[in-house]
């Protein structure tokens, strides 16, 4: 069992890994042959950071547009970011002191994870126009994540799992000699879902994590009088009218 | 042709988001091209080809691997619905697949079908669909209702921007000989004759020489509207409807004015007689390209040093954004000034310098609110800061007119809505949708009449002077509200040695 876990999870996170930085690649790779960012955008480089900064972190433009939409987002995302960081203490044996200092806030964070989450899929029930533009799918990474968050709360607050067996059985994962995976309900649903979740992240909507990164209307610096722009094709394109 | 009939919306205090209603606009289809020489002039199959399905899927694989934009924003897309009450033509017309992400979606649905793992294997699962035949023609109905304004790519998380998609869509319409007929005439001219109106040299020669008669007979000082003059500093590019139409031609008066002021020496190009460039509205790099050529060529040919635009929206984003692209490098040019420039940069630097004589009180029968057009607002800028396309018009408008007041800030600078003729839509065939689509813009100006007792609207896109002018009488308003801001500096200039009505009073009195 516990065999069979690990090594689902590490195939799960080849997957995650390998699938999430092809994709990531490829955009690399694919050029913007115009300027297109949207204006009033920065006249620098330094202003895009800040930029993508602010939209990456406050989710800017999202706040501009729905107020219910960011808090529910907002929430989600922050908790999200607050367990993860939490649940780096299971993968590593002597646990750096930031991440010491935030488990207080990640124990709770799960809480807003999974309210934001909810306040997400009411949004998408009850709002005409978001429920008609949702698709299965849809649904369904709201109730993955929901479960994942939930199934993690369960084992905080209600039935309490054997962290340290965990943390063993993680630490251990790569050469196989770790300890044996507990096995209680919660735990199991919660790191089933989770692989699910790390193997399907790299096919999905999910793909907007990486993609805003590579959002031309959000990266790029607004010169394009001061600075001649040309992407390889459109060089090439060039080229060939000459000849 | 038969005259559509439609309702136009009622003018509410606000715009409310409305419940959706399915297939309000299905119905509207521009029309096809009919003559296929306007398909294969700009480098498509004359019609719709018979292998149009694979054509398509080969086309779309093209765009992903050419256009970042297309990839990124296709796959990004999480459905939050931020963007589904930003745009003006669901606003005005309830149909769902007016939303952004409702449009995006009808060529994401495609795109995930043969492009993802998902769709290819659980396509009911992530609402992945087959293209069909019909799939086509919604695409034309609805990315042809699509004015590419970008109201909605200001709102969304991740910057996805619906211009970009109904651009790509109709490159693909077109790489299957679906083109639309408005768009793909106009590009044809502009190849063939130079600009979207058709106008030959001759006629714009008559026109200039008649504006020169106009203001001599009005001011008493001679200006000139030269045309193809060698040498010259500037080249001035403006939209053909300037050498046409109310109240476009005010405004290339005005610029005359300035440019006369200013000392300056100038000259419009018979071959460059149009700023518009309906290349970006069909999405091809190409035609934008040819289309932008003509201008590099102007210049060259005419050795000026410096370039300006006049009034035009989509057409200063394309100078802006992309001229120094897709016909740069404008090394030959003086380094002192930027290439290209706006007439509203130019006419400001001279506000500034105290460079013209101004008598605001020539606007004093108007008070005017300032309509940010779409593209100007958020595709490109003027001066060298952000957000120098809105204080810049409005100091040039502010500097020239005692009464101006701005509509609610919900609807102009980045936010602003949409004409609702932008995009290649600005034809009868598509009046419909223009008018429904209108009317957040028409409910905020209607708001600044009522409360500040505004009289006038400027604006400094060529589109959207000819659709307000058109969409106003829909609306209880007229049809000379709509005014360009160069028609205003016109009103307020006051030419070296030109003879004032005090003047007159004082002659007339000595006499």
């Amino acid at each position: 069992m516990s065999t069979v876990y690990a090594l689902l999870f590490i195939v799960a996170t080849l997957v995650l890994v390998i699938g999430l930085a092809r994709k990531i690649a490829k955009y690399a790779k694919v050029p913007a042959p115009l300027k297109i960012p949207t204006t009033p955008a920065p006249v620098t480089q330094t202003g895009v950071v800040l930029r993508m900064f602010r939209e990456v972190v406050f989710f800017e433009s999202l706040f501009k547009s729905t107020k219910w939409t960011w808090i529910f987002s907002w929430m989600f995302h922050l908790g999200l970011l607050l367990v993860l960081l939490r649940h780096v203490r299971y993968f590593m044996d002597s646990v750096w002191l930031p991440i010491e200092l935030i488990q207080p806030f990640g124990m709770y964070a799960g809480f807003a994870m999974v309210a934001g989450l909810g306040g997400l899929f009411v949004r998408r029930i009850f709002v005409d126009r978001v429920r008609y533009i949702s698709a299965p799918s849809d649904y369904l990474w709201l109730i993955l994540l929901g479960f994942i968050g939930f199934s993690g709360l369960m084992m905080s607050f209600v039935v309490h799992t054997d962290i340290v067996a965990v943390k063993q059985f993680f630490t251990g994962i790569w050469t196989f000699s770790g300890g044996a995976l507990p096995v209680d309900l919660p735990l199991l649903v919660h790191i089933t879902l989770v692989i699910v979740l790390m193997l399907l992240f790299p096919f999905s909507k999910l793909l907007h994590a990486p993609g805003i990164f590579f959002s031309p209307s959000r990266n790029q610096v607004d010169n394009p009088r001061e600075k001649r722009h040309i992407v390889p094709w459109a060089k090439a394109l060039e080229e060939n009218e000459k000849n | 042709m038969a005259k559509a009939t439609f309702d136009t919306p009622e003018l509410q205090e606000f715009v409310d988001v409305p419940a959706l209603e399915e297939g309000t606009m299905a119905h509207i289809k521009s029309y096809v091209v009919n003559n296929p020489d306007h398909n294969t002039d700009l480098g498509f199959p004359g019609e719709l080809v018979d292998d149009w399905h694979e054509k398509t899927l080969e086309k779309m694989a093209d765009l992903c691997s050419r256009y970042r934009s297309f990839q990124v924003y296709l796959d990004a897309c999480v459905k939050c619905g931020s963007c589904t009450d930003k745009c003006h033509y669901y606003l005005g017309t309830k149909d769902p697949k007016n939303m952004p992400v409702g449009r995006q979606d009808l060529l994401r649905k495609v795109y995930r079908r043969y492009f993802t793992f998902a769709g290819k294997y659980f396509p009911k699962l992530v609402g992945a669909e087959d293209l069909t035949r019909e799939t086509l023609d919604e695409w034309y109905s609805y990315f042809h209702q699509c004015s590419q304004c970008r109201r909605c790519s200001v709102f969304c998380p991740y910057g996805i921007d619906t211009a970009e998609i109904s651009m790509a869509a109709r490159e693909i319409l077109d790489s299957i000989g679906y083109g639309q007929k408005y768009c793909n005439e106009i590009i044809a001219k502009v190849h063939k004759i130079g600009n979207n109106l058709g106008l030959p040299g001759p006629a714009i020669e008559n026109t200039l020489e008649g504006l020169e008669e106009d203001v001599e007979d009005e001011t008493g000082v001679v200006v000139k509207f030269p045309l193809d003059v060698k040498g010259s500093d500037i080249l001035l590019v403006t939209p053909s409807a300037d050498f046409f139409a109310e109240p476009h031609v005010d405004g290339l008066i005005g610029y005359g004015k300035v440019f006369h002021e200013a000392g300056v020496s100038w000259t419009l190009s018979t071959t460059a007689s149009e700023a518009g460039n309906f290349g970006m509205f069909i999405g091809s790099y190409e035609n934008m390209r040819r289309v932008s050529m003509r201008i590099r060529q102007a210049a060259t040919e005419l050795g000026v040093k410096r370039i300006v635009f006049g009034e035009c929206g989509h057409a200063w984003r394309i100078a802006y954004a992309f001229l120094n692209t897709l016909a740069g490098p404008f090394d030959d040019l003086d380094p002192n000034y930027p290439v290209p420039q706006h007439i509203c940069e130019f006419t400001n630097d001279l506000i500034e310098q105290g460079k013209l004589n101004l008598d605001k009180s020539g606007n004093d029968d108007m008070t005017i609110t300032f309509h940010d057009s779409c593209n100007v607002a958020r595709a490109t800028r003027m001066g060298d800061k952000p957000g120098g396309q809105f204080e810049i018009p409005r100091a040039v408008i502010k500097a020239v007119c005692n009464n101006y007041v701005d509509m609610d800030h919900n609807t102009i600078g980045e936010k602003t809505y949409c004409c609702g003729g932008g995009g290649g839509l600005l034809t009868d065939d598509l009046m419909e949708i223009r008018v429904k689509g209108a009317l957040p813009r028409m409910t905020a100006l209607n708001n600044a009449i009522k409360d500040h007792g505004v009289t006038h609207l400027a604006a400094i896109c060529a589109i959207c002077k000819s659709q307000f002018t058109k969409v106003m009488p829909y609306y209880g308003m007229d049809m000379d509200q709509i005014v360009s801001v160069h028609q205003l500096v016109s009103n307020a200039i006051i030419l070296t040695g030109q003879q004032t009505e005090e003047d007159e009073d004082d002659q007339e009195s000595e006499e």
